[in-house]
């Protein structure tokens, strides 16, 4: 079963309180998204994951088309037990303790009391904010609220998770343990659902990608088979910078760093290339076929369309 | 329902608590000792007028000021601060049981602290009256009648608070409170109109919450009693009121994209 179905969802705001002019934050997106997948949501800022991620929670209301989530349809109250959100850079009531925002969240999404307790210390110790689980948090950094908006959205064990920005106001060693908690959390049969604009997140994290550019959907792949896409090209690494002039005429491009040289160059002159390193007796120490990455993909699709101004329609 | 009701609520009580809204007490505090003290060089009983009027009058402006200031921040806070998106988006609760959440927690808040002021108070009047007697129930009854208006005007600035800005909701809470203050007036003025000024200013006149009716303060530090029949009146009133506006905030409130 799909754990998000999405059928033609748009989204198409007015702007302004006597204004006609109208904005579409979405444009009909068909999507769906597996059970037990992590499933992330590229595009730049304002290309439309946030509103996705709102439709989807009942937070705006769609202009057309449907969705289901966990096989539930949009605006099914009950369904939100099995979910959990992270919004993007969360806010949350300050005046309360880690520990106190966290057993408030559990009591409403209906965790037993007897459990509760138990639950909110778990989360609180997977984010690593045990030991700020009694501070206020109008002391908190933006990382540490980072922290807590991962914990509160754990907190209730759910099946479902959707996460805008997970990476975002966290140092590297905050991303790395984010990044080892979702896949965690995959692991443990939870569904992931998240948005970023950090292309090697998703590159790290992802089963599958859907690219978003200005509300429209630009395309959907299995990160594996993207990556697997060679470019034609290979990488030759070697010891002796004697043979870079010859293999600079043969079309490589050489970075030499001290005695080693790395060299790029077309497939085809593999052959022709290998021969000048035994001429020139270089030490050969790899050959790799260079593969596509989640960026080259990402450009593809995005190509270099503005990303910044919003689709604008007539009334 | 009522677990996550309660929930909202109680956050929000403790929100007001945590921001030191109660702080008000201190102020109230020192007015009503201030009052005794000063009012004691007169007579006995013009001291307990002046005492009871101003005790009573207390209570309530402090109750409304800091009902309208945060009940018209109750839902537009939550939307600007986006304290809301993650109870509203992932946890099975609604709208409707948000808004009564938080407006049970408002009356709750301004309860606790009508009632610790009530303490002073009496204790100040019985230090004026040297004892209290059963004449003086009619001051219960008066502040029973200041929580009803509390009640009122909390359920009208959550209302603005769904779908204006705090300034706006501020300046609109405050009017129709200065307004509903003179709705008697304003009923015998339209009543003397003609025409289609009579229709309007009805129409007006019946549809400002009637503040006026809740204000016994006066009548009650004359020693004058309140009629049960105006107990019944005006707690059916509010309560038929609130239960209008409330559901008009719940029906913007269902409808308002939260971007």
């Amino acid at each position: 079963m799909a754990a998000i179905e999405i059928q033609g969802l748009e989204k198409v705001y007015r702007t302004g309180f006597f204004s006609h002019k109208l904005k579409r934050g979405l444009m009909p997106l068909t999507l769906s998204v597996e059970e037990g997948e992590v499933f992330g949501c590229l595009g730049p800022n304002g290309a439309g994951k946030t509103t996705t991620l709102k439709l989807l929670l009942g937070l705006v209301f769609p202009t057309s088309g449907t969705a289901t989530i966990l096989g539930r349809p949009l605006g099914d109250i009950e369904v939100k037990r099995h979910i959990g959100y992270l919004p993007e850079q969360p806010y949350f009531y300050d005046h309360l303790t880690a520990v106190e925002l966290l057993d408030y969240y559990a009591r409403l999404s209906g965790v037993d009391a007897r459990e509760r307790k138990r639950k909110v210390e778990r989360a609180l110790s997977r984010v690593g904010m045990s030991d700020a689980a009694r501070t206020q948090l109008r002391k908190f950094s933006k990382g540490m609220l980072q922290r807590v908006g991962i914990a509160q959205a754990i907190v209730h064990d759910p099946k479902l998770l959707l996460l805008d920005e997970p990476m975002s106001g966290l140092d590297p060693i905050g991303r790395r343990e984010v990044r080892d908690l979702v896949q965690q959390l995959n692991e443990e049969g939870k569904t992931v659902f998240f948005s970023t604009h950090i292309l090697s997140d998703a590159e790290t994290l992802c089963d599958r990608v859907a690219v978003l550019n200005k509300g429209e959907l630009k395309g959907v792949g299995v990160v594996a088979d993207l990556l697997r896409e060679k470019l034609g090209e290979v990488e030759v690494v070697f010891s002796g910078a004697q043979a870079v002039a010859e293999l600079s005429s043969l079309g490589a491009l050489c970075h030499a760093t001290g005695d080693v040289v790395r060299a790029l160059l077309p497939e085809r002159s593999l052959e022709p290339v290998l021969a000048a390193l035994r001429k020139n007796q270089a030490r050969l120490i790899s050959v790799t076929p260079v593969q596509a990455t989640l960026e080259d993909y990402f450009l593809e699709r995005v190509g270099d369309e503005s990303p910044t101004k919003p689709n604008e329609v007539k009334a | 329902m009522t677990g996550r009701l309660w929930a909202i609520a109680y956050n929000t009580f403790r929100e007001a608590v945590r921001d030191r809204v109660l702080y008000n007490l201190v102020l109230f505090a020192l007015l009503i000792v201030g009052a005794s003290i000063i009012f004691g060089q007169v007579s006995i009983e013009i001291n307990r007028i002046v005492l009871i009027n101003l005790g009573l009058t207390a209570i309530s402006l402090f109750g409304i000021v800091i009902a309208i200031f945060i009940g018209i921040g109750l839902v537009s806070k939550e939307i600007d601060k986006k304290t809301l998106y993650t109870v509203l988006a992932a946890r099975p609760v609604r709208r409707r049981e948000f808004i009564a959440g938080k407006f049970l927690g408002l009356v709750m808040t301004l309860t606790v602290n009508a009632l610790l002021m009530s303490v002073g108070f009496f204790a100040a009047v019985l230090y004026v009256s040297h004892g209290l007697g059963r004449g003086d129930l009619q001051l219960v009854t008066a502040i029973y009648f200041i929580l009803l208006e509390f009640v009122l005007i909390t359920a009208l600035a959550l209302l603005f608070s769904t779908f204006s800005t705090p300034v706006f909701s501020s300046i609109f809470a405050f009017a129709i409170f200065a307004i509903g203050s003179f709705a008697e007036d304003l009923r015998s003025f339209a009543s003397m109109a003609t025409g289609a000024a009579h229709l309007v200013i009805s129409t007006a006149a019946y549809m400002v919450p009637n503040f006026a009716a809740l204000n016994v303060v006066s009548q009650v530090a004359h020693g004058t009693p309140v009629e049960p029949k105006l107990i019944l009146l005006n707690s059916l009133y509010v309560l038929v009121y609130t239960a209008a506006v409330l559901t008009a905030s719940v029906w913007i409130f269902e409808r308002r994209n939260l971007k």
